[in-house]
């Protein structure tokens, strides 16, 4: 057992440090990802209520490619996909070779367009949940598009959203694992040089389950905080009551 | 558009496919059968097994699937003891941990899946069978399993298609399913895109498959549902 903690602690010979940073980086890669699916949910949504006929049918087919599609092959896509484009240009420009993309980066839009789809789901699902005459009272009242999306809409899409945010959120961490395909080094990354550097795979796959654990576990304790205080004003009665 | 080119790819590609539909039927098939244990053992009244279930199915959805097939495939290898036993014949191979840890992963889902099932029985149903005189096994089978079965399988077809696209993973442990092809023409060519839209509508038919003949049985199952036709 103290030599377990050897191997993953702080000491000279522990990987302590390098699973931190690593934890650190998967969170990075997690937020910058659940970010781009926010700002792309926000779009896709916006144009599935829109009444552009046009607009709604780009949005249908962005959820139901993205949503039926393995993620490590959107992954792939941006990866080499994108590589080739930036080494096209490059090329174009009199660079020669290959130019490879940040991972970080790609990695984050990759997670972030496949969930982005997840996301536009369910913001589209929290707007309709808006009561109409609540968006009639603040015309009525004299607001305009910008005031009213940002005092009455925007609030109540975030509350009726968050729960399933929620799930998106975790499903994101998880797959922010995959990205370990670029190179990136992320905690499922590191784990795996870990384990290869000190020939004790199970010993460091099980660390590297347990750390996701307890992100995942600990975010969906914030995720659940976060849902008790945007619902204060529409606290429901006991279940006994209803 | 380079017509021959795609062609060619999906021609590759979809050798990939009896692969990609093994391991999800595999997977979907034991990973049932796991889950609906799991939803018996976590509703079986004895704490120290709910509580079993309970961290068996936290564990599960809570770390990556990628991180448990490297657990039981590379990780597993560590114990002299088991790569001296008769479980090393499958478990060196890639393709049965891909199929154990997909299906330990979907029953995890899955149970819970199922145990919603079960309690959406109405207890009415419940003790009507009892009054008639069904107990233990008879009133399971004939009562309890077909209802919570039909309330659970529109939230199932949900997890057989995630469980689809799930299998590219087992491409990470060289197996050359869809995906695992995907990849290699994919840095053979450096055509991401065009490979990619292949790939990509072999999945999509695929999933739409599945969840026409998932809306199917539904349909099947709910004849008491619908107006007598006339």
């Amino acid at each position: 057992m103290s030599s377990y903690f050897a191997l993953i602690g702080f000491g000279p010979t522990g990987w302590g440090l390098q699973l931190l940073q690593a934890s650190l980086m998967t969170l990075a890669v997690a937020c910058a990802g659940f970010l781009f699916g926010l700002a792309f949910g926000a779009i896709g949504a916006w144009a599935k209520l829109s009444g552009s006929r046009i607009a709604r049918a780009a949005s249908d087919a962005y959820t139901t490619v993205l949503r039926g599609v393995p993620d490590l092959l959107v992954i792939y896509l941006f990866y080499f996909g994108g590589s080739a484009v930036i080494t096209g240009l490059g090329r174009w420009l009199g660079e020669e070779g290959f130019i490879g993309l940040n991972s970080f980066l790609v990695g984050a839009l990759a997670v972030g367009i496949v969930s982005g789809a997840y996301q536009t789901e369910a913001l589209r699902g929290a707007y309709r949940m808006i009561p109409r005459g609540e968006l009639e009272a603040a015309r009525a009242v004299g607001m305009g598009r910008a005031l009213m999306f940002h005092r009455i809409v925007i609030p109540q899409v975030l509350r009726f959203a968050l729960p399933s945010m929620g799930n998106i959120w975790q499903a994101v961490l998880k797959e922010s694992a995959l990205i370990s395909v670029t190179g990136l080094v992320e905690l499922l990354r590191e784990t795996h040089l870990a384990a290869g550097a000190t020939r004790q795979p199970f010993t460091f796959y099980m660390t590297g389950a347990v750390i996701y654990l307890v992100l995942t576990t600990l975010s969906g304790v914030l995720f659940q905080g976060a849902e008790r205080r945007t619902t204060r004003s529409v606290r429901l009665p006991p279940v006994a009551m209803r | 558009m380079d017509w021959v080119f795609l062609l060619d790819t999906l021609h590759q590609l979809l050798e990939g496919v009896p692969l990609t539909l093994e391991l999800a039927a595999c997977s979907i098939g034991a990973g049932a059968l796991l889950a609906l244990a799991l939803a018996l053992l976590r509703q079986s009244g004895v704490a120290p097994v709910a509580w079993f279930v309970r961290g068996y199915v936290f564990a599960f959805r809570g770390s990556p699937l990628l991180v448990q097939l490297f657990l039981i495939y590379y990780g597993l290898s560590q114990f002299p003891e088991i790569r001296h036993s008769f479980l090393w014949v499958f478990l060196r191979q890639p393709f049965w941990c891909a199929i154990l840890a997909l299906t330990l992963n979907t029953a995890a889902y899955g149970s819970e899946v199922i145990r919603g099932g079960l309690q959406a029985v109405p207890p009415g149903q419940i003790e009507a069978a009892r009054a008639c005189g069904m107990s233990g096994f008879l009133l399971f089978r004939r009562i309890i399993l077909p209802v919570a079965l039909r309330q659970a399988l529109p939230a199932y077809g949900n997890e057989i298609i995630i469980m689809v696209k799930t299998t590219s993973l087992a491409s990470i442990v060289t197996l050359m399913e869809v995906t695992g092809i995907a990849a290699r023409l994919i840095s053979e060519t450096f055509r991401a895109f065009e490979v990619f839209t292949c790939a990509g509508a072999i999945y999509l038919v695929l999933n739409f498959l599945i969840a026409r003949g998932v809306g199917l049985v539904e349909y099947r199952l709910s004849s008491h549902l619908r107006p007598a036709q006339s």
